[in-house]
């Protein structure tokens, strides 16, 4: 286990990037979920002041 | 010719329902796909004759790069179908690539740089193929920000889809910066014509992670793609009767 | 034309004319795109003089010199055509070694021998495991049969 861990003395290359890509995929997840609700959520409001078209 | 399943393709109600049934169909077997190309690249794939496990972080690395090339090309080519034919759904679909290719462009250099500290003996280095990169992250950051300078949509749409466009001759920049110039970056090992310079053991995974990190990007792309359509048609009936519900 | 068929000329336009521009500016500025020359361009006196510029190719095998005790070391870049000796004083990167690729960044004394403040390791697209390695050294990985006489 601690061979895995320390990545044959490369650990400080392979660990921060598997988790900056991780957290970059992550984010985008998020990120994108959010766009698409806020989306939704300003079409229904305005729905609700305008009415239907 | 018969187009009009093109144009109905471009429909935004049709594109609309279209990617929400579709999002899952990418999202979980790119979840699959990732998870197993990351636990073969990181447990099962042997050790690198001369960068030990240090060459690991290629599993994380080459298909970022992959995603931020062809994000841009994607985009591009949204952004000339918007322009060509006046389709507000391909201007969509070309704002929905931006921010994605820009964050994996961003991946690509970060973990690039970690991945040269150790191996080349540097972070960076102003080299054709670093710098192109670099410069690819600047073209989405300005095609974004030029989208959000300008008010009227539609002109926003067409100054974003010509920056989009014009830019996409550094995709080609990037992609044979190592063949055209002398680089410190090594040739590609995988995305060429000829067999693939990566023994077998070690290029599955990395395979199994370039199609996982593309069906990722699909999906994403369509998530925000429904967004991008609906904040265009805010005002179209068939929005009132999709969001009531 | 129609409204459209003038638009897509005007997008294929773009497309070109960026290309050509592009092609033509790149050709330019060779000179200093050019991230390294290597040994034969030296000879041949296309690298800046007097300025800080940047050597490329092979070490060559044999030719690494460790002063002991100290951190100065001497070595061959080679492209198997023409050679250039390198001076440098300072940590060399893990991946450095005879028969591996190298980026010094230095000058050029008029004496022929490059004296580098910076040392980078290249490494080619080749993965393997060291067993594959191996065999690829060994004679019998040799592909082409003795001719019968």
């Amino acid at each position: 286990m601690s061979d895995f861990l320390s990545m044959g003395g490369y650990a400080s290359s392979v660990w921060p990037s598997v988790a900056l890509t991780f957290g970059i995929i992550a984010w985008n997840i998020v990120a994108a979920r959010r766009s698409f609700a806020a989306a939704r959520a300003e079409a229904r409001r305005r729905l609700a002041v305008e009415g239907s078209p | 010719m018969d187009w009009t399943w093109f144009h109905r393709f471009g429909s935004p109600p049709h594109l609309y329902g279209l990617a929400g049934r579709l999002t899952p169909w990418f999202a979980w077997p790119s979840a699959f796909l990732i998870a197993a190309g990351l636990y073969g690249g990181l447990v099962l794939a042997p050790a690198d004759y001369q960068q030990g496990d240090g060459f690991r972080v290629i599993y994380v690395h080459a298909p970022s790069a992959w995603l931020s090339l062809m994000a841009y090309t994607w985009m591009a080519v949204a952004a000339a179908i918007g322009l060509v034919w006046r389709m507000k759904a391909a201007h969509a679909a070309a704002a929905s690539c931006a921010p994605l290719g820009a964050w994996f462009t961003v991946a690509a250099l970060c973990t690039g740089m970690l991945w040269g500290k150790p191996m080349w003996g540097t972070y960076w280095v102003w080299d054709p193929r670093l710098t192109s990169e670099l410069v690819l992250l600047f073209l989405y950051l300005g095609y974004m920000g030029l989208r959000s300078a300008i008010e009227d949509p539609q002109r926003a749409d067409r100054a974003s889809a010509v920056l989009a466009i014009v830019g996409v001759i550094n995709v080609p920049i990037v992609r044979y910066s190592v063949e055209w110039w002398n680089s410190i970056h090594q040739a590609p090992s995988v995305m060429k014509f000829g067999k693939p310079s990566i023994s077998w053991p070690m290029l599955t995974p990395l395979l199994i992670m370039f199609v996982g990190f593309t069906l990722l990007f699909v999906a994403l792309l369509l998530v925000r793609l429904r967004g991008e359509i609906l904040r265009r048609e805010r005002h179209a009936r068939w929005v009132a009767e999709v969001v009531a519900g | 034309m129609t409204p459209r068929r003038r638009r897509l000329v005007l997008v294929l336009g773009i497309v070109a004319g960026v290309a050509i521009a592009g092609a033509l500016a790149l050709q330019a500025f060779r000179e200093n795109v050019m991230f390294f020359f290597d040994p034969t361009q030296i000879a041949n006196g296309e690298a800046p003089s007097g300025e800080r510029f940047r050597l490329g190719g092979m070490v060559e095998k044999g030719s690494v010199v460790r002063q002991p005790g100290s951190l100065d070391v001497q070595f061959v870049v080679t492209d198997f055509q023409r050679t250039v000796p390198v001076r440098y004083r300072g940590v060399l990167p893990d991946l450095f070694r005879e028969g591996q690729g190298v980026v010094a960044h230095g000058r050029l004394g008029p004496d022929g021998v490059f004296t580098a403040d910076e040392v980078l390791a290249k490494h080619d697209e080749n993965y393997m495991p060291p067993e594959v390695h191996r065999s690829l050294k060994t004679p019998a990985a040799a592909p082409t049969p003795a001719p019968e006489g």
